[in-house]
């Protein structure tokens, strides 16, 4: 059902010139997915590369109350872009002409469409880092990154999105233009309201540009991999690490089953009969982390890991590595289809998460394998299905809300990293209660008074389900 | 399901585009998503339209534009984590769409022409270099009239023409040598594929790779029965000729007893590497194409493998690298090439940012495509401008004109050359080693 007409569209092409509205069925059909699940076929789909030209197109929607979905490079894995109600998708992936870094107040100001990676590329010929590193992060843009406030291995001891971000400039959905927070990293004036927009998801405005806070780079790196009998006893030599006064830049586990997919797909020369592998990074001085390396290697001992393996180099490094990065094509060697869970837990239940994750697995019998960031208690439960197989993907959908129950009853969140979007909706209540969402709604409303800001995200819509599958 | 429906989903190998989770791994490394800046023209939006059209949710004709439009460079192959089969995708893509073709006149003469014409004829072939030698000042856009090709001519053969590299004289390539003898202790015997387009237009580089062969240990057999390899059949969907072709080379190279099956032009070599792939349904060849694919090698491959040579002549040139696609991405031969130029001496190499990205030649796409291409080529050449090199070595016939044709774009042919990297070993003066005592 189409929700614009040609006098929009003619429109349209007036804002934009005939090369940057596609209309054609063929483009349309290339913007009606993510990387989660479902398409929806937008009406039109638009390539901003200016701020004037986004107030444009927000005032003409707000006044015809057609539905604008801002667009990254559509790596979202909840449904934060798809088009659900038709309109017009934003797609603010070819809006990358400004990467300034300014290195005397270690800032960065960026275009939405930048790629996240591009700016830690260039924050590094200054001798500053830009720690967020969602593992999509050479893909997706920082207008995602910061709609989704993404966050990756290193937020352990960096923090993720919103702690680097300090002043925006937006589009409102009434197609004004405001500027929030500044370039201080100190700053009360009024309500945060940068906070508030980032995990927004483009439900409250289109982000044209942004601030981004730098940080001196790491002089040096050391890797530890950590092997260890079994998952409980791994658990508790994380906390024992994680509470000895030293914070690693990553902590990464993966268990029994990645460990094996891995063998299978590449041998590395992994322990197949270990239940947990443990990747350690320290980043600072190098004499410092060369101290805080052999502690971390003996209080795993001493917690009984099986075995310790210290990098001596940076290639020693990589190859430890290696194993981690070989996990994602691994475990789809199987069956195709991956549900990429990001339910997370306080640290302290970690081991206790495991023991839920491995009875939900039994119950349901899904292919449930866990590799993730174990020291922020985002352990990324991921489910390897066959979305062609319907009785299969009913289990996998019930798993998987299970998943969040059990998270949710820990003391965790639905979502560390991915997002609410159209997936997670339906649990929402679940999490913030009935008031949370009332909240939520109110602020929505104020901002968005028509409903034309990314609908259909976020907010449960009556009678709306998980659904793991493409009807 | 109807039967003809079950028989589209099966040609656009509908079951593979489920290996594809959409998670956009695939868009940096794509130069028609970096060129034309549309999802619609990227791997992940191409899979997805195919998709589509196969569950009957989207035209055949939606799919076109983005299909011909994609080089087959196959650069989203190698960085995509879960192993999709773009390459059989595209191809069953192509497939579908040449059979469901109400091409245009110019397209179906020119097309005609090329594939029936041109590349498997080694007659054909051969009258090109004869036209082209005889006359090589008027070029191939006097053959293009004679043979009623008109239609040619705003295919931008003109452009074309300035670069194309000095033919050999037929006298010379008719008497070209059928066996060539090991320089040097004969180490193993090997086939060579001249190719129909380096037989013609790069005589001399097939002859250079012959000696640098036989310099460095090897004895190589050129067979005259071989034929075209099929590649510019099978990647615009002419699958049924590109196994006639296939077939032929089989046999003939069977019957020569060789280690390897050496060819000299990647993107050759990568559709004689997936001989196996392609007659993988025809039981009485199947195990006769893996023989032949396992024995195929590029030149490079086997010059390293040897080892046999010394250079005696030291090359005082900045040099830069090209890549070939298809032996990136599909032959997976990526270090070789670079060891090779390594070990002349006197060079200074400075490494092109994005080298392994394709630079827009990509079979015969530059013809057909030519406005989309050059937008590419004209990347590629900004950055080997910043490379400040003064020779571009590339690996492949296609790409060696590409970049020719760049040069030219970029007025810099008073600084700058491209050559094949055989021609630029041979340039190094190579010799056989003297076996280690
Ligand atoms: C293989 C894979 C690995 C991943 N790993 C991680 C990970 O480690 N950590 C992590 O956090 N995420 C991860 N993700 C999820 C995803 O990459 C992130 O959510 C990312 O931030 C999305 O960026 P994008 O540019 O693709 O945005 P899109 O997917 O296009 O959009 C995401 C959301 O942002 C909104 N949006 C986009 N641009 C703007 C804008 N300019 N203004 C307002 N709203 C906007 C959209 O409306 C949507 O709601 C992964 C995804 C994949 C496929
Ligand atoms: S990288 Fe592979 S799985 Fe990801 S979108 Fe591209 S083709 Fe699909
Ligand atoms: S083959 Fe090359 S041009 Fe075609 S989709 Fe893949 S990367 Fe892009």
């Amino acid at each position: 059902m189409k929700v614009m007409t040609s006098a929009h569209e003619q429109e349209l092409q007036a804002i934009f010139g005939e090369n940057r509205v596609l209309l054609e069925e063929s483009d349309r059909l290339s913007y009606s997915f993510d990387a989660s699940f479902g398409t929806y076929m937008p009406d039109a789909v638009v390539q901003p590369r200016s701020t004037e030209e986004v107030a444009k197109v927000m005032k003409l929607a707000n006044r015809e109350g057609i539905p604008v979905y801002p667009r990254g490079q559509s790596t979202s894995l909840s449904g934060g872009p798809l088009p659900v109600n038709g309109g017009i998708v934003l797609d603010c992936s070819q809006w990358n002409d400004k990467l300034e870094i300014r290195p005397e107040d270690m800032i960065a100001v960026v275009s939405p469409g930048i790629l996240t990676a591009r700016i830690d590329e260039e924050a590094e010929k200054w001798g500053l880092m830009y720690p967020p590193d969602p593992s999509s992060s050479h893909v997706s843009t920082i207008g995602g990154n910061l709609a989704e406030n993404s966050g990756g291995p290193r937020g352990l001891k960096y923090g993720v999105t919103k702690d680097y971000c300090i002043g925006l400039e937006i589009v409102t959905p009434e197609g004004h233009v405001m500027r929030t927070g500044g370039r201080t990293i100190k700053n009360v004036t009024g309500y945060d309201l940068t906070k508030l927009i980032i995990g927004s998801e483009g439900t409250l405005c289109v982000i044209t540009e942004a601030t981004l806070k730098l940080v001196p780079r790491p002089k040096a790196y050391r890797t530890a991999m950590i092997i260890f009998d079994d998952l409980v006893t791994s658990g508790q030599a994380i906390t024992k690490v994680l509470t000895s006064g030293i914070l690693p830049s990553k902590l990464e586990l993966m268990d029994q089953a990645c460990i094996l997919a891995v063998e299978e797909y590449k041998p590395l020369g992994l322990p197949v009969t270990a239940e947990a592998i443990v990747l350690i990074e320290l980043d600072g001085h190098p004499k410092a982390i060369e101290e805080e390396i052999e502690k971390v290697a003996f209080i795993c001992r001493e917690a009984g890991a099986h075995s310790v393996n210290v990098a001596g180099s940076s290639e020693e490094a990589a190859k430890l590595w290696q194993a981690r990065k070989l996990v994602s094509p691994a475990i789809v060697r199987k069956k195709p289809t991956k549900v990429s869970e990001d339910a997370t837990v306080p640290r302290s239940k970690i081991p206790e998460m495991f023991q839920r994750l491995k009875e939900i697995r039994d119950r349901f019998h899904v292919d449930l394998v866990v590799f993730g960031h174990a020291g922020d208690g985002n352990l990324h439960p991921n489910i390897i299905c066959d979305k062609r197989d319907l009785e299969e993907m009913d289990r996998v959908e019930q798993a998987v809300e299970e998943i969040f129950k059990a998270a949710i009853e820990l003391g965790g969140t639905l979502s560390g990293e991915h997002g609410i979007g159209t997936m997670k909706a339906p649990f929402m209540e679940m999490e913030v209660g009935p008031i949370g969402i009332d909240m939520m709604k109110r602020m929505k409303n104020a901002w968005d008074p028509n409903q034309i800001m990314n609908p259909g995200k976020i907010f449960p819509e009556p009678g709306k389900k998980l659904v793991l599958r493409d009807e | 399901m109807s039967e003809a429906a079950n028989r589209l989903k099966k040609q656009l190998h509908y079951e593979k585009t489920f290996d594809c989770v959409q998670c956009g791994y695939c868009l940096p490394a794509c130069p028609t998503y970096e060129t034309m800046g549309k999802e619609t023209h990227s791997p992940r939006g191409r899979i997805n339209l195919v998709k589509m059209v196969a569950e009957g949710k989207s035209s055949v004709e939606n799919m076109r534009e983005p299909i011909e439009k994609c080089l087959g460079c196959r650069a989203c192959q190698t960085v995509c984590p879960t192993n999709v089969q773009y390459g059989e995708i595209l191809e069953g893509a192509k497939s579908v769409l040449e059979d469901h073709e109400k091409k245009t006149k110019k397209q179906q003469v020119t097309e005609d022409f090329i594939f029936n014409g041109l590349f498997p004829s080694r007659k054909w072939m051969n009258a090109i270099g004869n036209a082209t030698w005889f006359y090589q000042k008027t070029g191939l856009q006097a053959i293009a009239r004679k043979s009623g090709m008109t239609a040619m001519a705003p295919l931008h053969l003109d452009k074309f023409e300035a670069v194309l590299p000095k033919v050999a004289s037929p006298f010379e390539r008719r008497n070209s040598p059928r066996l060539v003898k090991a320089k040097r202790n004969p180490k193993m015997r090997v086939g060579f594929v001249s190719g129909c387009v380096m037989d013609s237009m790069f005589h001399q580089t097939n002859k250079n790779t012959i000696e640098l062969l036989s310099r460095a240990g090897a004895e190589v057999v050129i067979p005259k029965a071989q034929t075209c390899c099929g590649a510019l059949h099978a990647h615009t969907g002419k699958l049924e000729e590109a196994r006639q072709l296939a077939k032929q080379n089989i046999e003939v190279f069977e019957k020569e007893n060789v280690n390897y099956i050496v060819n000299n032009a990647g993107g050759c070599g990568a559709m004689l590497f997936e001989y196996d792939h392609l007659l993988k349904d025809e039981p009485d060849w199947n195990r006769r194409a893996e023989q032949f694919s396992k024995k195929s090698r590029d030149v490079t491959v086997v010059l390293t493998e040897l080892d046999g040579l010394e250079f005696r002549h030291s090359m005082n040139e900045r040099v830069t690298y090209q890549s070939s696609c298809h032996m990136t991405h599909v032959q997976k031969v990526t270090s070789e090439p670079l060891a090779l130029l390594e070990g002349i001496p006197g060079i200074t190499y400075r490494e092109m940012a994005g080298y392994d990205r394709c630079c827009g030649s990509a079979g015969i796409y530059n013809i057909v495509n030519y406005e989309d291409s050059m937008e590419i080529l004209d990347v590629k050449m900004e950055k080997t401008r910043r490379t400040k090199a003064d020779t571009i070595v590339t690996t492949n016939p296609g790409c060696l004109l590409q970049m020719k044709l760049g040069i030219q774009r970029a007025g810099l042919e008073k600084e700058v050359r491209a050559v094949h990297l055989v021609d630029f070993l041979m340039e190094a003066d190579p010799q056989p080693k003297e076996p280690r005592k």
